[in-house]
């Protein structure tokens, strides 16, 4: 046998061993995973309680009569998350670039961004929504809102607000000063700069942990049933209370999730194409 | 009267802290001239180009530019830096932006270009440095010779008085230098107006009219590059250029 026969059975060998490799990892992954979560259910489905929770939890009748209701409660949560969103956007970006701008004309308005950031950050969004939600209609002044919905959208605006300006901050601080340096020499002024080179930059970076912010947002949507605002957790958590049964907390669970999980879906493709380019 | 020169760095000083980069520089730059600044690493050749580009304030001295004052802090430093155009070691270019993009993007914005007329020049300056068909690639997509011949492209579109290179072959692998130097061989066969920082040797004899030695924050040695890099006075310069040859580096 020549050495090159040698080195095309050797390489045929290796193939035929990777393949073979490849054929029992799947084999183990499959027969472990039906083990393990064959197991599961079985130990869940044949344990004494499992009628009482199948009642109470997956009560396929119970959640049929609860879904339309939950589901109109939910719209209101959709509303308002996607308005938020937007606001929560726009009002990051103004908040981060003032506490970023360096000029001393503006330093009233970075402090007043710092103190933003400070209050709203730090207070528990529960609390805010309850001080907005029934402390500016307490005022009696004409001109503000008293719209429960409105209010509630206040207030996580400005909670979410100023966890996502400082999400900006941090992208902005993370582009390298070799950035502006190159815009600057090229003849742009700072701001042009700013918009055309560093924050381009900047809010593709931070797309991944942005998002992760309006994950969290869209669940917390739900602090406004605290407003007596029938959303889907609200009208879920009626229905459950007068029917002794938990399913139609199921359905609005479920709902989120709809939401939710396509969201962190999106999070995960951004991570990965954020890796590829920038 | 004879035209002032381009650039003029007169008793330049400046400092980081306690550390004295600059002692007093004093340089001229004449139409179509290319001078070299070599010097170790740490010399204060990057800090020069950067003072001259306003990048960096300088602590005293002036340096004008066609016989204006520029270093004046009542000069508007955006305007001064349209009218220059600077290389940096490490290209920094806009990773976000394609090629084209990086070089029409101070052409439109800063010198008010139709998009039109900026991509046109865009075009033709990449077709000049080899690169025609990259015009859709990202910085990432190009070798580092490319990304620095791109560099010189954005540089270059504005129609700077001068062309100030920092370094720009020295963050290339040996085998991508030559290609930038040959963009850069050709920019001065036109008669561009350069100030240099190297560390090739054999390039700033070649393409330079004037080599300065920077040492300690000063030009200790300015001359033809046939006198300061084959026959130098100076002790200092002398020891430079041994320890170069040593390395390999001529």
């Amino acid at each position: 046998m020549t050495a090159s026969e040698a080195t095309v059975d050797r390489r045929a060998a290796r193939e035929a061993a990777k393949r073979e490799r490849a054929r029992r990892g799947q084999a183990i992954a499959a027969i472990s995973s039906v083990i393990v979560l064959g197991g599961l259910a079985a130990l869940a489905l044949t344990s004494p309680g499992w009628p009482d929770v199948r009642d109470t939890f997956f009560s396929w009748s119970a959640f049929k009569d609860a879904f339309p209701d939950v589901l109109s409660g939910f719209w209101l949560d959709v509303r308002l998350f996607l308005v938020v969103e937007i606001v929560v956007l726009v009002l990051g970006l103004v908040v981060a670039l003032i506490r970023t701008s360096r000029g001393p004309a503006l330093f009233p308005l970075r402090l007043l961004a710092t103190v933003f950031v400070d209050l709203f950050r730090g207070i528990p969004t529960i609390l805010l929504v309850y001080l907005v939600g029934f402390g500016v209609p307490a005022l009696e002044l004409s001109g503000l809102p008293t719209d429960p919905v409105v209010l509630g959208g206040i207030a996580l605006s400005l909670s979410y607000g100023g966890y996502v300006a400082e999400v900006y901050r941090a992208g902005i601080a993370s582009i390298h000063r070799s950035q502006r340096d190159a815009a600057l020499a090229i003849g742009l002024t700072e701001g042009q700069a700013l918009r055309h080179v560093i924050l381009p930059q900047a809010v593709r970076r931070v797309g991944p942990p942005l998002l992760n912010d309006f994950i969290a947002l869209q669940k917390d949507v739900a602090l406004v049933s605290i407003l007596g605002l029938q959303e889907g957790f609200r009208v879920a958590q009626i229905i459950a209370a007068s029917t002794f049964n938990y399913t139609p907390m199921l359905a609005a669970a479920l709902l989120y999730l709809c939401v939710t999980v396509p969201l962190a879906r999106v999070v995960d493709r951004m991570g990965a194409g954020g890796r590829a380019r920038v | 009267m004879s035209a002032p020169p381009v650039l003029d760095i007169r008793g330049v000083t400046k400092s980081f802290g306690e550390l004295e980069v600059l002692r007093g520089v004093d340089l001229d730059v004449r139409e179509h001239e290319a001078v070299a600044l070599i010097g170790a690493s740490g010399s204060g050749k990057s800090t020069l180009l950067r003072c001259v580009d306003l990048l960096a304030e300088i602590d005293d001295g002036d340096v004008l530019l066609d016989g204006e004052v520029i270093t004046d802090p009542a000069v508007d430093p955006v305007a001064v830096r349209r009218r220059l155009g600077l290389v940096f070691q490490a290209y920094n270019l806009f990773p976000h932006l394609t090629v084209l993009e990086n070089i029409v993007l101070g052409d439109m914005r800063a010198h008010r270009a139709s998009r039109t007329e900026a991509e046109e020049r865009a075009r033709r300056l990449l077709g000049r440095f080899g690169l025609t068909g990259r015009e859709r690639d990202h910085p990432d997509d190009l070798s580092g010779g490319q990304q620095q011949r791109v560099a010189l492209a954005r540089a270059f579109a504005g129609r700077p008085r001068a062309l100030l290179l920092d370094e720009v072959t020295s963050a290339l692998d040996p085998e991508l230098v030559g290609e930038v130097l040959e963009a850069v061989r050709d920019l001065k066969a036109e008669g561009v107006t350069m100030l240099l920082a190297t560390h090739e040797m054999s390039f700033a004899r070649e393409v330079a009219d004037r080599v300065g030695f920077l040492y300690e924050g000063r030009i200790l040695e300015l001359g033809p590059p046939d006198k300061v890099l084959v026959a130098p006075e100076r002790a200092e310069t002398q020891r430079f250029l041994r320890r170069l040859l040593e390395a390999g580096r001529v």
